[in-house]
């Protein structure tokens, strides 16, 4: 770095990342500190005197106890891990299988094939949501865990088939000769030598699925209905608001347990999720 | 090692007899495709003919409708509501993909130095972004409360305002509002993947402009920007798309109000299909989205294939 002044380097580094910390972690310590606000000082209004709306004398587990007590929270959290384990699992397995085809084997379609997995990774959610959920009826899945195990791999896998695709191009095709040459099926060559090799990919994709399916909305949203099956966004926003009434306190509370398995996922592997990340856009 | 392990493992028996088939990479593809192709012609293929399907009938739940050609599509051409979103839908995606990418870039490029805390500051940077979504929106919901807004209050120490704002009571201001929650939570994304750009371009191609004498933002408007571009336009068409189509957001912060003033063509596809029961009519305002999704996509295409062959 070419070094300059030191107030050049407060100007153009230290404040403008500060404002940048402050902007985009902010919403997180207000989380934190409306979970554990209790109700009187929460519902103070805005020019109050002598409120100070950035801490609290009398923290309190008020809030968590009603989300554990009095709505289904620890359930929604059960279905949540439950649905998004499976589908990701499930996405795993495709988009390995699906990415080692399309990057190593000859075939007719090959590029075609490819290609249509790249759209179908660019097809939103909110585009089928309505022909899907009459779909969902039909096949009687409606309102169980499968209507979504299901679905959620479809922007998954093209996810994940992409990401793989990524990892194993890159992995040296004498590995494989070797192995073949050495007496080893096709099958066996894929599963012992070059799956074991893509294991950090597939860790990033994995870590990467997992984070989108904890964050998928609109499609728990219109599948599932009975309180019990929802997912954690789901069941915040439809049982912690009554009419215009929010309970602003348990919401908290619930959005920052919520956000706890991603966070602690997140946190083991930083570095795959970010490769996960840029390597979803590498195209 | 790991190859003579497993292959000593083997032994030199012939490859088992169900192996045999699969030595035909023809049929191994199919084999391998086959749970992939399966699960997204089921449930995004066949919805998709579903929805077109859907979009020309009278159906509602319920009941399955008759065939009523492009009705549905001339009804939702001459709804107002219907062209409020659309106006929204393309304002939203224009301005926050400005800010997101101005915003980004700058992040990236701080992040793209050397200080203390380093990795520690990154990971915090991503935050916005892996937190669900409709979570953390509730978060700025509650920053943008009508009665409790500690923005007011903030605004209000600082001698900015004397009365409060409703920021969500006012479509202006509503929109605003949305769009700052959306930019928060991309900016992120944009921040870390184009850090990955910053850190492909070899920091000595800086360093021989600077010695011929190039000024910062000459370094960075002919060195550093040409070079970033690849990753910035594939960015920024996945944050285009994912913006367009966009739900969660506006569905917490507004649920398309105050009087229906700041729907998307998803939340007002949701209001109409889902909450009205309307499935028709709800299905031919999600396709609507389908022709400026198709043409960013085919835009992408065309460009990673470019980039490809070059």
């Amino acid at each position: 770095m070419i070094e300059g002044a030191r107030w050049k380097k407060w100007v153009f580094f230290y404040i403008p990342m500060a404002f940048f910390l402050l902007f985009l972690l902010f919403p997180f310590y207000w989380m934190v500190i409306t979970a554990v606000r209790p109700d009187g000082e929460l519902y103070r209004p805005w020019n109050a005197v002598n409120y100070n709306p950035f801490w609290t004398t009398q923290p309190t587990w008020e809030h968590v106890r009603h989300l554990f007590e009095e709505t289904l929270f620890a359930t929604w959290m059960w279905n949540t891990m439950f649905i998004a384990l499976v589908s990701t699992v499930i996405s795993l397995v495709c988009g390995v299988f699906a990415g080692y085809a399309l990057a190593r084997l000859n075939f007719r379609f090959a590029g075609s094939l490819g290609t249509g997995i790249f759209i179908t990774y660019l097809v939103p959610q909110t585009l089928l949501f309505i022909p899907l959920a009459e779909i969902i009826r039909n096949y009687r899945l409606g309102d169980t865990p499968w209507a979504l195990i299901l679905t959620y791999p479809t922007f998954l896998i093209p996810f994940c088939t992409w990401l793989m695709m990524g990892y194993f191009k890159a992995v040296p095709k004498e590995l494989e000769e070797c192995a073949r040459i050495d007496g080893a099926s096709r099958w066996q060559a894929m599963l012992y030598i070059i799956i074991p090799v893509a294991i950090p990919g597939i860790l990033s994709a994995g870590i990467f699925a997992f984070t989108l399916s904890w964050n998928e909305f609109i499609y728990a949203l219109v599948f599932v209905s009975s309180p019990e099956a929802k997912t954690v966004p789901v069941g915040v926003t439809s049982e912690l608001i009554r009419g215009d009434v929010f309970f602003w306190g348990p919401l908290m509370a619930g959005a920052l347990l919520g956000s706890i398995p991603v966070a602690i996922a997140y946190s083991f592997f930083v570095e795959h999720y970010v490769a996960g990340l840029t390597g979803s856009v590498k195209g | 090692m790991a190859v003579t392990a497993v292959t000593s493992a083997l032994g030199d028996a012939p490859p088992p007899r169900r192996h045999r088939r699969l030595e035909d990479e023809r049929w191994l593809a199919f084999v391998l495709l086959m749970p992939t192709m399966v699960l997204l012609g089921l449930f995004i293929a066949y919805p998709f003919v579903r929805g077109i399907l859907l979009s020309v009938t009278d159906s509602r739940v319920g009941v399955p409708g008759d065939f009523v050609g492009l009705a549905n599509y001339q009804r939702i051409w001459n709804d107002g509501i219907f062209r409020t979103a659309v106006y929204n839908t393309f304002l939203y995606t224009g301005v926050t993909t400005v800010f997101k990418l101005a915003l980004g870039l700058w992040l990236a490029m701080l992040l793209n130095r050397h200080f203390r805390g380093k990795a520690f500051t990154r990971a915090f940077i991503l935050l916005p972004f892996i937190i669900p979504t409709v979570l953390s929106t509730f978060a700025w919901k509650w920053m943008f409360d009508p009665t409790f807004s500690v923005l007011n209050w903030l605004l209000y120490r600082l001698g900015a305002i004397s009365g409060r704002i409703n920021w969500l009571g006012d479509a202006d201001l509503a929109m605003i509002s949305i769009m700052v929650v959306n930019i928060w939570r991309g900016v992120p994304f944009f921040a870390i993947s184009l850090l990955a750009g910053l850190q492909t371009i070899s920091p000595e191609l800086n360093e021989a402009a600077a010695i011929d004498g190039a000024k910062p933002w000459q370094r960075f408007w002919y060195v550093t920007w040409p070079l970033l571009l690849p990753v910035t336009m594939v960015v920024m068409l996945f944050s285009v798309i994912q913006t367009f189509a966009d739900f969660q957001i506006v569905y917490v912060m507004t649920g398309g109000g105050p009087a229906n003033a700041t729907h998307l063509f998803a939340t007002y596809a949701y209001q109409i299909g889902v909450g009205a029961g309307q499935l028709s009519q709800g299905a031919a305002i999600s396709l609507a989205m389908f022709p400026i999704l198709f043409l960013v996509v085919v835009v992408q295409l065309l460009y990673i294939r470019r980039v490809e062959t070059r």
